[in-house]
Formats: structure tokens, sequence, C-alpha cells
């Protein structure tokens, strides 16, 4: 074994004298960041910044006294996520198991249902004390507007995807018209607009919260690009399936919802997360545009006067936080593809 | 009256494929119960000529009648048609993220509007008909060539069509599935159903259809009975054709 990794390293490391100076230069030069980053970590770094500050990175100025709402939603959504995995996988591998197998007919519901639950829980109203949207900051704010956005966006992606392929013209056009101009435009201007100018084409009376005016530039956005990966997955269905679904007597909405959507979205689910996951960095730019999320609560933070300066340590942690989310989306759709490829 | 013989009337179907012409004025009268097996060259447009009768293909001339019911460009119309008449592919196309079970019970459940456990009920019967029960929870993907054409046919059966239509069902098999899926379509013949196959098992028309139509370039050339088509072919074509098959 040890006679391998020598060889292996004589063979791509050491193979002339070129190749071992570069080599041990390189190694040099990791050493030097890695001992430097690390003395840096432990001694000179000043992590109070983070520390003091933890509350208003995770949840902003989110009244205390009221974070037991919190624990709530956190607990619903943790109780969501374990059933939700859990009658998936029986479902998918056929085990017959008498409780969650009760629990199928009841999963859409409890997710539609828990929905308002959750908002009702952060913005109180109906006998809890209310709490503007502008109290909403830091990690939540940065996962809220990640996640709704994904769960609209996610359908009318589909949608888009479908017309563009549709054999109608108007819808066609309409959506191979949308679909381009979106993506020919950069995201922080479609954030202005949906921020700037959707107040000016709206009657006075309809004032859309800032937060709202956020999620929809990003689902204006994110749609557009969702509709491009389902396309792809579409385009991978061979016609002979749609012929068979046909043939059997299915009339075409549940040829596409039966046969054709569920095999194109499994082939596009990589793409998909991706796109999620660029999503969920993305909502870092809505800083730009007042509202005070991960990044946002960050910029604010460094203008505290006792922490002028810290920016390393700041963005270091708020860099762990957007990765350790990311991350786990990742290892979740490797997870479900496994799942999925029989 | 004639409407409870004839099940298929087609007359004088034309076909362009742009400037092509597939399909030049084919006329087929099928009885009920009728076993019809269509031979012919490939490229001599008897798929597409089948494809017409559950409107997977268009054509521009002519009229088909299945059951009574007179094929019109009208959706529900061609939906209503496509539940009298199933049909079994050369590649199978079954369903590949669906279990065999659910393959079979998809159209029933959804457009027989079926219960699920009777739908259950009458995939299982089905499946235990072709021969493949044990194998109702597992993918396509793992069964052979055969048994996924065995579960094609139970599939098609599951709407209770008046009508089975095969194209090629035994030109994608290795040679010995080949047996397992006519002996399928063997007992279908038997029970009753009416068929048109397309098809080059000479065997098998000869012990099983009632009448073998020859089909070329677009047109029917000849049509008769099995023992007079295969001994006693009175077009010049047909003795062609059969001469490089045989």
């Amino acid at each position: 074994m040890q006679k391998i990794q020598l060889t292996w390293l004589r063979k791509n490391l050491f193979n002339s004298w070129y190749n071992s100076l570069l080599t041990i230069l390189c190694l040099l030069l990791i050493i030097q960041f890695i001992r430097k980053f690390v003395w840096w970590t432990i001694a000179e770094a000043q992590w109070q910044v983070v520390q003091v500050n933890l509350p208003l990175f995770l949840v902003g100025r989110f009244p205390q006294t009221s974070y037991w709402r919190l624990w709530i939603v956190l607990g619903i959504i943790t109780f969501l996520i374990v059933i939700t995995w859990s009658v998936f996988i029986t479902q998918k591998n056929l085990i017959k198991h008498k409780f969650i197998n009760l629990l199928v007919p009841w999963l859409a519901p409890t997710w539609l249902l828990s929905c308002p639950l959750i908002l009702w829980f952060m913005g109180g109203g109906l006998g809890l004390q209310s709490i503007s949207t502008n109290l909403w900051n830091g990690l939540i704010l940065t996962l809220l507007m990640a996640v709704i956005s994904i769960v609209i966006s996610f359908p009318l992606g589909i949608l888009l995807a479908l017309g563009r392929t549709s054999n109608l013209f108007i819808i066609r056009w309409f959506s191979i018209l949308y679909i381009e101009i979106i993506r020919g435009l950069p995201l922080i201007g479609i954030l202005f607009i949906a921020q700037v100018m959707l107040p000016l084409f709206l009657p006075t009376e309809l004032r859309l919260d800032r937060l709202i005016r956020g999620i929809a530039g990003l689902v204006l956005f994110s749609t557009a690009y969702m509709a491009e990966n389902v396309r792809g997955g579409l385009q991978s269905i061979p016609r002979e399936q749609i012929e068979a679904a046909k043939a059997l007597g299915l009339p075409t909405p549940l040829v596409i919802i039966l046969v054709v959507l569920p095999q194109a979205l499994r082939a596009v689910i990589p793409a998909i997360v991706g796109q999620f996951i660029g999503l969920l960095k993305d909502t870092s730019l809505l800083s730009l545009v007042g509202l005070v999320e991960l990044t946002g609560m960050s910029r604010s933070i460094l203008a505290q006067p006792q922490f002028i300066g810290r920016y390393a340590e700041v963005y270091i942690f708020v860099g762990l936080l957007y990765w350790v989310f990311c991350y786990s989306m990742s290892l979740a759709s490797r997870r479900l593809e496994k799942q999925l490829i029989n | 009256m004639q409407e409870q013989t004839q099940i298929i009337v087609a007359e004088n179907v034309h076909k362009w494929y742009g400037k092509f012409h597939v399909l030049k004025g084919v006329d087929l009268i099928v009885d009920r119960g009728e076993v019809v097996v269509l031979m012919g060259p490939s490229g001599s447009g008897k798929s597409t000529f089948i494809r017409t009768f559950n409107a997977l293909e268009d054509y521009q001339e002519g009229s088909i009648r299945i059951n009574g019911i007179t094929l019109s460009n009208d959706l529900r119309n061609i939906e209503l048609i496509r539940q009298e008449v199933g049909m079994v592919f050369q590649q199978f196309n079954l369903f590949p993220h669906l279990t065999i079970l659910n393959n079979v019970t998809l159209a029933p459940i959804w457009v027989h509007k079926l219960s699920k456990i009777k739908a259950k009920e009458l995939a299982m019967q089905l499946l235990e008909r072709v021969g493949i029960l044990e194998q109702a929870n597992k993918y396509p993907g793992q069964l052979s060539g055969g048994q996924q054409q065995r579960v094609a046919i139970a599939r098609a059966l599951a709407m209770q069509p008046k009508i089975m239509l095969f194209d090629e069902p035994t030109s994608a098999l290795d040679p010995e599935m080949v047996r397992e899926v006519l002996d399928v379509m063997k007992n279908l013949a038997r029970e009753g159903m009416t068929m048109v196959i397309v098809t080059h098992e000479v065997g098998f028309a000869r012990e099983v259809a009632d009448r073998v139509i020859l089909m070329d370039s677009g047109s029917l050339v000849e049509s008769a009975t099995p023992e007079l088509f295969f001994t006693a072919p009175k077009q010049e074509r047909t003795r062609k054709f059969l001469s490089q098959i045989l």
C-alpha cells in the first residue's frame, strides 16, 4: 500500500526536476497559507463580533420574548421533513409499515396547512402579538425567501416549459418571449424593477410589502431558468412514451401529468437542485434593495461602532452558514437521485 | 346489421408525408373476432396504416370507422376510439417510472375511473393470464424483453378493448422470447379477440390468422386465407415477397 503511494508520488509529482520544484513550491505555499489561517483563526480573529451578534445573524430583530414561536416553526418544519422522507422511502421500496401507510393520504394536506400556520407563528395576528416583517431578518429571512421562491417558481417553471413546447401559437410565443427577456436581464436589475417599479404599476391602495416584492423579483427570475431546465427534461422523453399513453385512451393533460412529467423531472433533478442552490445564494442580492437578510444583517453588524473593520470574521461566519445550507441541499438531492434510480 | 359484424371499416385511406405518398387509397374491412395479419416489406406502410386506426397517425383522405364510431379530428371522439382499441408496440413502450402493476392499472384508474382495489384485481388477473404475476412489483427495466412485451399486452387488455393492434410485437425480441409472446397472442385469438397484426412470423400467421394481407408501397396487394396466401398466391408481387422470407 505504502509502496503504491510512493510510486504514485514519484510518477505524478516528482517525475522531473522542474515538476519536483513546482511541487515543493506549491507545498510551501499551501503550508504557509494554512499556518497563517489557523494562527489568525485562533489567535488574531476577534470572534466576539459573531458571539455577541449571534441572535442577530440567525433571527435578526425578532422580539426575544417571541423566540418560542420560531422554535415551534422549526419543530413543524423538522416534523414535515421527517415524515415526508419516511413516507417516500417506504413507498418507493414497497415496504409495508402500518403507521406510515396511514400517513400517506394526509401528507399533501399537512404540507398545505403548515404554510399558513408557519406564517401565522412568524407574523402573529389572530390572538398572537403581530410582528412586522421589518423585524424578520438574518438567516430566517434568507431561508424563508429562498423556500417561498422555490416553492412558487417550481410549478410556474413547469407550466412555462410546457407552454414553450405547446402547439398553441400564442402560448408558445408568450413563453418564449418571457423566458428570453428574463434570461437577458441581470438578477439585480429584476430585483430593482420588482422593488421600485412594481408599486408604480399597482393601484396605490395595494401597497405590497417589501418582502413580497423581493420574493416577486426572485420568482420572476427563477421561473425562466426553471422552465429551461424542465424543457431539457421534457425533450429527453421519447415520443413512443407519449404514443403508448395516448393509445391507452389517456387524454393529453393526463399523459403529461402521469407519464411525461414524472420522467422528465427525474431526469433534471441535478439541474433543478443546482438552480435552487443558486437561488438560495442569490437572496443575498436582496440586501442591496433594503432587505436585511443574512448578508444585509452582516453589513449592518459591521456598522456597529465596537466592531468596525471585523470584515473577515463576519464574512467567514456568514459564508459558513450559506455553505452548510447549500451543501445539505446537494446532499439531499444526491440521496433523492439514488432513491429514484431503479 | 352491418355494424354488428364489421368492426373496422377503412375506406380509401390516403396519407402523405410531405410529398411522399405513404398510403394510396387503402380499403380494409375487419369483422368482429377476425384475426388479420398484415405482411409486407419495410416501408410499405403497414405500421402507418394500423396506426391510423387509433389516430396515432392522421390521414388526409378517406374514412375510418371503428366499432361504429367514425374517426374525426374531435379529441373526445379520438379518446373514445382509443379506449376501444388496444395497441402493442415493437419496443413495448412500458412506462419505466412505474411498477409493472401500476403500468397496467394506470389507464383503468384514470380513464375508466376504476377504484384502486378493483383496478388491482383486474391487473392481477391479466398478469396471471400472461404469466407474469410474480413480477407485479418490479420495474420494467428489471424484466426481459419477452416479459415486458407480455406486460404491454396485459396493459392494453386492461382497458377491455374490442380490438387489439400489434405493430411488429416480436421484432425487437431475442429469438428465444418470441414464442412466449406469440403464445399469449394465440390465446387471445382463441378467445375471440379482433386482432390486426403486423408481423413477419409466418408460422404464427398460418396457425392463427383468418386472413393474411400483403401490403406494398402503400396499397394492399393480396388478401387471402393463410393456406391460399402461402401456398397458392395469385399475385406475382406476393410470390416474390414470399420467396424472400420463406
